[in-house]
């Protein structure tokens, strides 16, 4: 282990140790350069995880500059621990998504619990206190014990986590496809309401003032975690268990508490989580950010092991721990706040005008770097991009045509494929009703958390179709954000901003690197188009087993708002007699399909096409029509088409059923991913005034109460079963799965 | 010092479903001789010499560290244990 | 009438038993953090949220019953005080011996979140008047650890004084007799694990726990009413 061996400045250059830190040979040049010397053992490995794709973005800030992440809403873009956007009244909410996939992938419950534990902690240092957590899942096919496994324990670490911190947890998606099985993705967002007179920033300003420890004592857990996660999962992760983080979320819930009541004392300057690469990113980005420096004593650092050296607790993972800066002669004051709590809060350094980043240990100085060239002077890699053969072949096919016969069966078969089916198995074990907020629970197409004492509400999803971006990149990224955006207006809110996880492979491939580029800029053309700028994020790459990259799957959190309580719109019918219409035309799409996952075990083809301008329009009539008061469902057409969409409508409402009419090729009627779709309910007397509003909608049907889905084409029955027989196999089909035997 | 090792279990009779699973997955690991497993926590404490220890570790355990409706402890008292 | 909600480290419901207590209710109502308090002479009524006190190590509710805080609840419990301790809340009552019994792991092992229907059981208590009797009602659960469990002589015991207060119309964790509250001898403490908090308004799903904190109200009122 590389504790063991605190080789010389002299050793580690000519030894080329700084390679076992995850740092090239130009990287660590320049760093001889920056500070005129070689760098010691503790400072290699500093800038060894600053410098980490973790930290430094290197690959992917070219791209990230793509961004539109302006907007007369945003009050945070990008930079500090979670992007701000305002809400009125006074109030913002404060959001971002953080990736744990590669903990995850080695111990998924611990992987996913700190996953959320970190998420968290970002929120509520900024100030804000976490009122929403959703997950987005990926995994292999629920077929073998392995990916059982990391599925259940993944899900229980989030649920041990975030129902003991007491933040509900809303939703999220789960999918499986076969790309995931060996680099399943934890990607977790979290959501917080604060006053815009609290904001906090993550800053070490003012000459003096003194740097507060608080929160879990170091130990030596997650040593190098942030270089972990830059590397490629191989057969030989599995033995660097150590690497993983364990959580106390009972400390976590303190540490909320505590961090919540010391924001209104104003001897607090800043606050910082410490997160990936620890004491060493918080406590040199603070001081970057304000154009300090800081020196801090490591004798001072509450320990949980014996003779820990300087660079295991620069570089320790340990969760639940963060770094203030107080007012120097009034830390008391904050000190006493995390007593009550039973919290350590420890001076361990404080804020100098020299721009430096000093450590002493033992008497000696251990580390004196210039303190931006942690942040500022990392390398930015222009990685070479080359479009795969693939997309090539993809794009030169002849449009794929299935012909389903029997479409009762294809039905079945759809609600029962995991990545539609109910992920009430998921759901049920989360507490999403904490908080005392939920209007919309998990199961809908965005959750709905209301905000106390206004009428308003917040409506958050997360969402990305990674079948579409694998066949093409940009316009599968311009369709993750449209999703998103649509399922938050289907539920009656009005899209804000959004939050990105990046989750690609290993970007030193071209073909790799081409898919982020494309994604990219399809998301970003999205983002400008529906008017809902990138406020923070996160970037996981190398996610990649026995060298065979996942799906590019960048997730979009995005955050919407209901002008009124009045506005939230379920996702299910409601009523006998209400009419039933789709909006959008529908074409023959199917690369990319949940058909043809069914039918053809693999995605091939074109993904399908979008009309920006379309989309927003249709949005933003939908929406109007919905503040009108004039719709009584929305629900959005995604994986498996009409027939899903109205089916799943069907499944909460207890007796109703529904006859509809298709036309044309039944196949594509029914299965089709056509995008910019949605599936509405509408009172018979405002129907007139619906269609007035909404261009592009057909009345395709009834809800009735036979308690039966009927889908006819003249006068033949194409589907004709009860509604509680379809649902009994959509909600069953996933613990089925679990339960057979791998 | 003293070293006292508790173990704690659920009575007889209350139903132990973690135990069951426990045991399900063994069978179906091969494992087809084990009927029954009991899951129960197993505490280390240190305690400074005291004349007292037995009547205070009883008291722990009534008070504390296992609940009576439903869980049985046992312990073993090490004498002359350095830490 | 004024409550006090009290908090231990970890208690994650506390506000949302404020907030029914005083934004439903309409009534006064205070957090009370458990080390800051020495008497709840002034209280009116005592509530102990559901949460995780002290990170539900050892076992739930344990080591929050090792506090002083809760000498003072067994002295206001003697008093007469109305007492009602939801989920970890029934946890602690439980392990500091203020109800009869344990609450094991759900037998299905896991943490389990959705509204289950209830039976009124009892509607005389000073929490449950406003109900009907046998009244169907729709309350969520949150536990992983709501198994009720007593032994045989305590179960007939509960029974022939009736202190059974709610059942779970479909019996979501193993509990004995579909258990999901009961009330000590003298009336004035209910434990449970549902949450009536998180249903006192209709944007929530539900408002059928409104009528457990009316009730305490209406009860309050003519104890007041009578006592003056």
């Amino acid at each position: 282990m590389l504790q063991a061996l605190e080789v010389t400045p002299e050793v580690i250059e000519a030894e080329k140790h700084y390679r076992e830190m995850g740092l090239t040979d130009e990287e660590y040049q320049s760093i001889v350069r920056i500070l005129g010397r070689r760098p010691n053992f503790t400072e290699t490995g500093i800038f060894s995880v600053m410098w980490s794709e973790h930290c430094s973005y290197k690959t992917s800030k070219p791209l990230l500059r793509k961004f539109p992440t302006e907007g007369p809403q945003v009050i945070q873009g990008p930079g500090e621990g979670a992007g701000i956007v305002d809400i009125g009244d006074g109030q913002a909410v404060a959001f971002k998504v953080e990736s744990h996939n590669h903990p995850s992938a080695v111990e998924p419950y611990q992987g996913a619990a700190t996953g959320v534990g970190g998420i968290i902690r970002d929120i509520f240092s900024m100030g804000a206190r976490p009122i929403a957590v959703l997950n987005s899942l990926r995994f292999g096919q629920l077929t073998t014990g392995r990916v059982k496994y990391l599925f259940d324990e993944v899900v229980h670490g989030i649920a041990g986590y975030g129902n003991c911190v007491g933040v509900p947890t809303v939703g999220g998606e789960v999918q499986f496809d076969d790309c995931y099985e060996g680099n399943p993705l934890v990607n977790a967002m979290c959501v917080g309401l604060i006053d815009q007179k609290d904001i906090q920033k993550g800053i070490a300003a003012g000459l003096g003032n003194t740097v507060l420890y608080v929160g879990s004592k170091t130990g030596r857990d997650g040593i190098h975690g942030a270089t972990f996660a830059s590397e490629d999962l191989t057969e030989d992760s599995e033995s660097k268990r150590s690497n993983v983080q364990v959580g106390d979320p009972f400390m976590e819930k303190l540490l909320i508490e505590a961090c919540l009541e010391a924001i209104n004392c104003d001897a607090l300057v800043g606050m910082q989580d410490m997160g990936a690469a620890g004491l060493t990113s918080s406590a040199s980005e603070m001081a970057s950010k304000a154009g300090m420096g800081m020196e801090m004593n490591l004798d001072r650092i509450p320990q949980r092991e014996d003779n820990m050296t300087a660079y295991e607790m620069m570089l320790s993972e340990s969760q639940e721990r963060m770094l203030l800066v107080v007012e120097k002669g009034r830390e008391q004051e904050i000190i006493s706040i995390f007593e009550k709590y039973d919290l350590e809060a420890v001076a361990v350094g404080k804020v100098t005008d020299d721009k430096q980043f000093r450590l002493l240990h033992n008497g000696d100085v251990v580390c004196d770097i210039p303190v931006d060239s942690l942040a500022e002077d990392a390398p930015v890699y222009h990685k070479p991009s080359k479009v795969p053969a693939y997309y090539e072949k993809f794009q030169a096919m002849p449009t794929y045509q299935p012909k389903v016969t029997d479409h009762e069966l294809m039905l079945e078969t759809l609600l029962a494929q995991p990545t539609i089916a109910s992920k009430e198995y998921v759901y049920d074990q989360y507490d999403s009703m904490v908080q005392a907020n939920t209007a919309v629970a998990p199961g809908s197409d965005a959750a709905v958390i209301r905000i106390r004492d206004y009428d308003k509400a917040l409506a958050i999803t997360t969402d990305c179709n990674s079948r579409y971006i694998y066949l093409d990149p940009e316009v599968g990224g311009q369709i993750a954000v449209a999703e998103a955006a649509r399922n938050i207006v289907c539920s009656g809110a009005k899209p804000l901003a959004l939050t990105d996880g990046l989750n690609f492979g290993n970007p030193d491939k071209p073909e790799n690197f081409w898919q982020m580029e494309k994604s990219v800029d399809g998301m970003s053309s999205a983002s400008l188009v529906l008017n809902t700028p990138v406020i923070s994020g996160n970037v996981s790459l190398y996610n990649e087993s026995n060298g065979q990259a996942i799906f590019p799957t960048p997730i979009v959190g995005m955050v919407g708002l209901h002008a009124s309580v009045a506005h939230i719109t379920p996702s299910f019918f409601r009523a006998e007699g209400d009419a039933i219409y789709l909006i959008g035309e529908t074409n023959p799409e199917f690369g990319g399909s949940e058909l043809q996952n069914v039918l053809e075990g693999e995605y091939f083809g074109k993904a399908p096409a979008l009309d920006l301008q379309v989309e927003k329009e249709r949005q933003d009539q939908l929406l109007a029509a919905i503040q009108a008061g004039i719709v009584q469902s929305a629900h959005d057409l995604a994986e498996g088409g009409l027939a899903v969409a109205v089916a799943e409508s069907l499944f909460s409402s207890q007796g109703l059923g529904a006859i509809i009419e298709v036309s044309g090729d039944a196949t594509t009627a029914l299965y089709s991913e056509t995008q910019s779709r949605f599936l509405v309910t509408v009172k018979p007397g405002d129907q007139a005034a619906f269609e007035e509003k909404v261009e592009n909608a057909m009345m395709i049907g009834r809800v009735n109460a036979t308690g039966k889905l009927q889908v006819k084409q003249n006068n033949d029955d194409l589907i004709h079963l009860a509604v509680t027989d379809l649902e009994a196999r959509w909600k069953g089909a996933i613990p089925c799965l679990l339960k057979s035997k791998a | 010092m003293k070293k006292v090792k508790i173990h704690i279990t659920l009575k007889e009779g209350v139903l132990d479903p973690q135990g069951k699973a426990v045991q399900g997955s063994l069978n179906t690991l091969g494992y087809q001789s084990v009927e029954e497993v009991r899951i129960g926590k197993y505490l280390e404490l240190i305690l400074a010499d005291d004349a007292n220890v037995e009547e205070q570790v009883e008291e722990m355990c009534k008070k504390l560290l296992a609940n009576p409706v439903i869980e049985n402890y046992q312990y073993t008292v090490e004498e002359g244990v350095t830490q | 009438m004024k409550f006090a909600v009290i908090v231990f480290p970890g208690s994650n419901c506390d506000r949302d038993m404020y907030h029914a207590a005083k934004d439903a209710l309409g009534q006064e109502a205070e957090l009370v953090w458990y080390q800051d308090a020495t008497t709840l002479e002034n209280y009116d009524a005592i509530l102990l949220p559901g949460g995780f006190s002290y990170g539900d190590y050892l076992r739930c509710g344990a080591i929050a019953s090792t506090s002083a805080m809760v000498k003072e609840l067994r002295v206001q419990a003697e008093k007469g005080t109305p007492i009602l301790g939801v989920c970890n809340g029934f946890q602690i009552l439980l392990e500091a011996g203020l109800l009869p019994g344990a609450l094991l792991r759900n037998k299905n092992l896991k943490f389990m979140c959705h509204h289950e229907g209830l039976i009124v059981k009892n509607n005389r208590t000073l929490f449950t008047t406003d109900y009907e009797q046998e009244e169907e009602i729709s309350i969520p659960i949150a536990h992983g650890e709501g198994n009720y469990f007593c032994d045989p002589q305590t179960l007939e015991q509960l029974k022939a004084n009736n202190q059974i207060v709610f059942t779970y119309s479909n019996n979501p964790n193993g509990s004995i007799e579909d258990i999901a509250g009961i009330i000590n001898e003298q009336g004035n403490v209910l434990g449970m694990m549902p949450h009536p908090e998180r249903a006192t308004e209709d944007i929530l799903g539900s408002a059928d726990g409104l009528k457990l904190f009316t009730s305490m109200l209406k009860n309050w009122r003519e104890s007041y009413v009578a006592g003056a």
